[in-house]
């Protein structure tokens, strides 16, 4: 959100070390110290290319929720076959007779 | 009623309930509690790279028929975004659902009590949304296995999230909120709202406004789960409450402290527990899904759905009043019991023509053979037109209350009709001249009787009436009492 006006408002912005280390904990990616300093300057990279865009003059346009326009697509109500359980679970690491098999999730 | 508590309770309620459609929201596999462990699923809902989501037209048109009965604003343009969490039971890595601009929001919906412990009063509704569901991961502790077993079957079913303002300040203004919104989605049959199901689930938030000398100060919000029925609820948030005042007593924490705790109901052992907070849980990322188009919904259609939504509890409440005569009470009693009680009662009303007597008969007999039963008003077997007959045969005075209810009892048992029944308890009218025979009959057997009478001592009427019932069970004390009196007054 903060990133985000702080690009309305034409600044520069740049990821620091510490949002990468974050972002790759919510992505659930392990990276080494070595990682962590090249993803940073990459990820400045694209976002500093990206950011070009913030040179456009946007005053008047209405922010888009989707890159084309269409809208109202819908499907109706009527059931197609579903997978067979044995085809569903064939690239499951691990599964059971009927499951896919995970390390034990205790409490909520 | 205010409390006699040094403190307010403050409670939002957040309630999830599936939809009823045939299929899932965004691909076509059957949306249906109970299946096989993963046999309901397809690439969409498990989350296979290339597929693509197409919104299920019946489930949206469910949550607008809801979103418009709840008195909600549907704001013209509306979109779904991703929500990136990991989860075992969340193929994807995100769930589909709806941020900063959801299908409806700003309403409202009307909860009263009878008994009058609190005022009528609407509750506000923040928002309205449609989202997918998760999958179901199982672990069985007592075997203490290693691993979780995940069964996707439910993942990507409709939701419809429901998240009312923090504007109930009691457990029983909580419960009454979810008992009538609960019937309102029955009404509309938009969900079966089964909770053991897990088609209907209500998270709580609660805090306390605490009374200092320093003026009113909030205790930290909780987030209450794992209430599995209303009765839950109100026990967790009783619970809940207590928990809290002591634990401002001796801790004496404030809104703002603490980060937002979450805590689990444990029915068994009647308290809530903490629960492991997933530390970056609330980082959830949301960005507009870009496998899904926004959705148009012009003022016209809103219009429509309004004008087509049917008679709703609240307004069919005051009508059963107005057409029918009934007490408020009653009223409530009827509309509560579903819409396919009401509609029971109304034909019963129409076609007695005594709908006082049919409220009477709905609340008492029917409503305790329903419960005996177990059954559902369409299992009942007898028809209004049925029962009709019967409670005609009272008002005109055939046949008494209490063989009434035998032949209620026939009926409904043996599935008989009101001839069939009266003539199976062999049940027959009384006619005229039999019955003033009887009376004679015994009036000259109990002089005494006739001289109590007439001495004033209407009640000794009793024994006579008594006697004529046990020498034929047929003779209806209504109608036998005036035609007795007239001959011990030519005596
Ligand atoms: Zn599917």
């Amino acid at each position: 959100m903060k990133s985000q006006q702080a690009w309305r408002r034409g600044k520069k912005m740049s990821l620091t070390r510490n949002e990468v280390e974050r972002v790759s904990l919510l992505a659930r990616l392990q990276l080494t110290e070595d990682d962590l300093e090249t993803m940073t300057t990459q990820l400045n990279q694209i976002v500093g290319y990206v950011e070009q865009l913030a040179q456009l003059p946007t005053d008047n346009i209405q922010p888009m929720a989707h890159g084309v326009e269409r809208f109202n697509v819908f499907a109706n109500d009527e059931r197609r076959p579903s997978l067979p359980c044995d085809e569903a679970l064939t690239n499951a690491p691990r599964r059971d007779d009927d499951c896919y098999l995970v390390p034990a999730v205790l409490g909520d | 009623m205010m409390s006699d508590k040094p403190y307010k309770i403050v409670i939002g309620l957040e309630t999830h309930v599936q939809l009823l459609t045939e299929t899932k929201l965004f691909c076509r596999c059957q949306n249906r509690f109970g299946g096989p462990p993963n046999t309901q699923t397809c690439p969409v809902c498990i989350g296979l790279p290339g597929t693509l989501p197409v919104m299920n037209r019946k489930a949206f048109q469910l949550s607008l028929i809801t979103a418009i009965a709840l008195n909600c604003e549907v704001p013209k343009f509306t979109k779904w975004d991703r929500k990136s969490y990991y989860y075992p039971d969340l193929p994807k890595g995100y769930q589909i659902s709806q941020y900063d601009l959801p299908m409806s929001q700003n309403g409202w919906l009307e909860i009263s009590d009878p008994q009058g412990n609190f005022d009528s009063k609407r509750v506000g509704i923040i928002r309205a949304h449609l989202e997918e569901d998760a999958g179901k991961s199982m672990h069985d502790e007592l075997a203490g296995k290693a691993d979780s077993r995940i069964d996707l079957n439910r993942t990507g079913t409709p939701l419809l999230e429901i998240v009312s303002c923090p504007e109930m300040y009691s457990s029983l203004e909580a419960k009454t909120y979810l008992t009538e919104l609960k019937l309102l989605l029955t009404y509309l049959e938009v969900s079966d709202c089964n909770m053991q199901e897990g088609s209907l689930r209500v998270d709580a938030n609660i805090n306390l406004h605490v009374d200092t000398p320093q003026g009113k100060v909030a205790t930290p919000i909780v987030e209450v789960k794992n209430m599995n029925s209303f009765r839950a609820v109100e026990r967790a948030l009783d619970y809940e409450a207590q928990r809290q005042y002591s634990e401002w007593q001796e801790a004496g924490k404030k809104l703002g402290d603490v980060p937002k705790q979450t805590r689990g109901w444990d029915d068994g052992a009647q308290v809530t527990r903490a629960q492991r907070s997933k530390e970056e849980s609330s980082d959830y990322r949301y960005f507009p899904d870009p496998d899904l188009v926004p959705v148009i919904v012009e003022p016209e259609e809103v219009e429509q759905v309004r004008q087509s939504l049917g008679e709703l509890p609240a307004v069919l409440r005051k009508r059963l009043q107005t057409d029918y005569s009934i007490k408020p009470y009653d009223a409530n009693v009827t509309v509560n019991q579903g819409p396919k009680f009401a509609e029971y009662f109304i034909r019963l009303a129409e076609t007695s023509g005594d709908p006082q007597q049919a409220s009477n008969w709905m609340q008492q007999e029917v409503l305790r053979t329903l419960n005996e039963e177990s059954w559902a008003v369409d299992e009942f077997p007898v028809t209004p037109d049925e029962l009709s007959q019967l409670l005609q045969a009272v008002q005109k005075g055939e046949i008494d209350r209490s063989r009434a209810r035998e032949v209620f009892r026939e009926m409904t048992m043996q599935g008989n009709s009101f001839q069939q029944a009266m003539q199976s308890l062999g049940i027959e009218q009384v006619d005229q001249s039999a019955l003033l025979q009887l009376c004679e009959q015994l009036l000259t057997e109990f002089p005494q009787i006739v001289a109590d009478v007439k001495a004033g001592k209407q009640q000794a009427l009793g024994r006579i009436i008594g006697e004529a019932k046990r020498r034929n069970p047929n003779v209806n004390p209504g109608q036998f009492r005036q035609p007795c009196l007239d001959l011990i007054e030519q005596k």
